[in-house]
């Protein structure tokens, strides 16, 4: 399309995403602390909207978490992804989707870097036909599932259930929304709305009736900084950089956080019970905290899923102040079972932090 | 030019990260890092940029390069393009290529997320598993984990995972010719190289600290020394 004038000018933050088939490729840390969300992505995007989304069992981590703790080295980390996009072209696909932020960007920077470097795409060529006997097209399109969510938020809005607004005050709930380091600050160009104005998430919440917050450390890291958090001496890290986080957002205050990379709602989780647990500060309403969301989550629950079919019982703060707000209806009693509806142990209960 | 500064330039991160620094700071500024350690990406940028191989073998040795968080947020703001971020991934790998990371307690790290991280990726082709995620490690995990992990055929199961079993979905078992394809990988592109490397150097070191190489490990994954952050008056 060629735009001329203030259209060209904003076509710069804006993504021509294309409307169907797609090569899936999963997150490891979103299948590990959220899989329900990756199981809801492909409900709605498959089974609601009707898309074609490939998966195969054959592909792999992108070792993009590996490659960011420096453990690998950087032409390893290309041609393990030069081997999924070996499996996209082998299943006769161009649009590749992936499920997590920081593969986003490891498939950004190897193609970035390729174009800027040709003779590097073919050393990774060379590699992967003799590790792997495989040979790829690079993608023509790379995309993070959110952008898929974003591109279909009207219709999600149109089969909506339940909104992003107070049940008993009518007000729109007031949503704090995290991007994610890697979608848009390494690659601007390839995220919806750049580096400079992010709406991928702002532009589901806004669809779906809420209210976003433009808080003072909006943009700031959640503070994973990959060894920052897994090595356990640097997780002080770690937990104050989500810490400057809540102290900004606190006087907002939110009614949920959402988040697009699948480690951040960990971290704004997890710390918030840490936070609970070492200063027996919370910053939700009455001695809770600030429930936290991946996008799946939240369109899950808008269009009406099971807050515990989508895995919200996975969370250690509680989601049960925002259901409440938005009229969602749950079953307390089924929210800890297992596997058809078996009764197992429940978990235990953090010392401050509020749970139901 | 020195040799130093000669291998910096061969790796694509350097190429794309370094190119004229005027010291403006923006990237100190933005960075998450700088705020809590002690440590400042223009300083180190203009470190690199005057070439000299004592100041850079002094930086590949030290703490200071391994604060970072490789967040890029540095990538976006920087005004003449560099990467300070992407620099440091070019430090850092010099830094394990030559064995100098076993000169600092940050850079000493490398050898237990090498053995998780390499591990996870070679033997269930996942950087992140349940299977070896352990709630003793992770306390920040909270209660609501600890419950996961004692339940995950049983939790994993109910939300609709396919948990170790055969096929695609949610925390499928990877196929064992698909992770013989990424040892393939590793042993083609200098990833295989890389762990032997880390483990020699590693345990060099431990035997010089008076440690077997699995306490070396469980000392550097949890030992923190004062002196690494701005708020403490210690100096390392």
């Amino acid at each position: 399309m060629i735009y001329q004038g203030k259209q060209k000018i904003w076509s710069e933050y804006q993504k021509e995403i294309p409307d169907d088939h797609w090569f899936y490729v999963r997150s490891c840390i979103r299948q590990s602390f959220f899989p329900g969300a990756e199981k809801h992505f492909l409900k709605i995007t498959r089974d609601l909207l009707g898309k074609d989304i490939y998966e195969t069992e054959h592909h792999t981590t992108c070792g993009g978490i590996a490659y960011h703790c420096d453990t690998i080295p950087q032409e390893t980390a290309m041609t393990i992804v030069a081997r999924q996009f070996a499996l996209m072209t082998e299943a006769g696909y161009e649009n590749l989707v992936a499920s997590c932020i920081t593969s986003f960007g490891n498939y950004c920077e190897t193609i970035e870097t390729w174009r800027e470097f040709p003779e590097l795409e073919a050393r990774i060529r060379e590699h992967l036909w003799k590790a792997c006997r495989r040979e790829f097209k690079v993608p023509k399109y790379v995309a993070h599932a959110s952008d898929l969510i974003y591109k279909f938020r009207g219709e999600i809005a149109e089969k909506a259930k339940f909104h992003l607004v107070n049940k008993a005050t009518g007000e729109p709930l007031r949503i704090v929304e995290h991007i994610g380091c890697h979608y848009s600050k390494m690659f601007p160009h390839k995220g919806v709305g750049g580096a400079e104005y992010p709406c991928v998430l702002s532009g589901m919440a806004e669809a779906w009736g809420g209210e976003v917050i433009d808080y003072p450390e909006r943009r700031h890291c959640c503070g994973f900084g990959f060894r920052q958090y897994l090595v356990r001496a640097n997780r002080g890290y770690s937990m104050s950089n989500t810490h400057k986080k809540f102290e900004s957002m606190e006087p907002y205050h939110p009614d949920v956080i959402i988040t697009n990379c699948p480690g951040c709602p960990f971290f704004l989780d997890r710390w918030q019970y840490v936070i609970s647990e070492t200063e027996g500060k919370t910053y939700g309403q009455n001695g809770y905290g600030i429930p936290v969301l991946t996008y799946e989550e939240l369109a899950g629950l808008v269009l009406g899923y099971d807050p515990w079919d989508l895995g919200l019982q996975m969370h250690q703060v509680a989601v049960e102040p925002l259901l409440d707000k938005m009229g969602v209806p749950y079953e307390p009693s089924k929210k800890y079972l297992g596997l058809d509806e078996k009764e197992i142990m429940k978990p235990g209960l953090p010392t401050v932090l509020k749970c139901c | 030019m020195g040799k130093l500064y000669e291998e910096l330039c061969k790796d694509y991160r350097f190429k794309e990260g370094m190119h004229t620094c005027i010291n403006c700071g923006t990237c100190t500024a933005i960075c998450p890092a700088a705020e809590f350690y002690r440590y400042d990406p223009r300083k180190i940028v203009d470190t690199v940029q005057r070439q000299n191989d004592e100041e850079i073998e002094a930086l590949l040795k030290s703490e200071t390069i391994w604060y970072c968080g490789e967040c890029m947020s540095c990538v976006t703001r920087c005004p003449r393009k560099n990467g300070a971020g992407l620099i440091i991934m070019a430090l850092r790998n010099l830094s394990i290529k030559l064995g100098y990371f076993t000169e600092s307690e940050k850079g000493r790290q490398i050898y237990p997320l090498t053995r998780v991280l390499t591990g996870n990726v070679l033997k269930l082709g996942y950087c992140v598993h349940p299977a070896t995620y352990k709630y003793e490690d992770h306390p920040e995990s909270g209660p609501v984990y600890e419950w996961v992990l004692n339940n995950k055929e049983e939790v994993f199961g109910r939300l609709g995972a396919n948990y170790r079993g055969q096929g695609t979905g949610i925390l499928r078992e990877i196929p064992q010719n698909d992770l013989d394809e990424l040892q393939a990988i590793f042993d083609e592109t200098g990833g295989t190289e890389r762990i032997k490397l880390v483990e020699e150097a590693s345990r060099k070191k431990a035997a010089e600290m008076g440690m077997t190489p699995d306490e070396y490990a469980s000392y550097a994954f949890t030992h923190c020394s004062r002196g690494h952050f701005n708020s403490e008056k210690e100096t390392l």
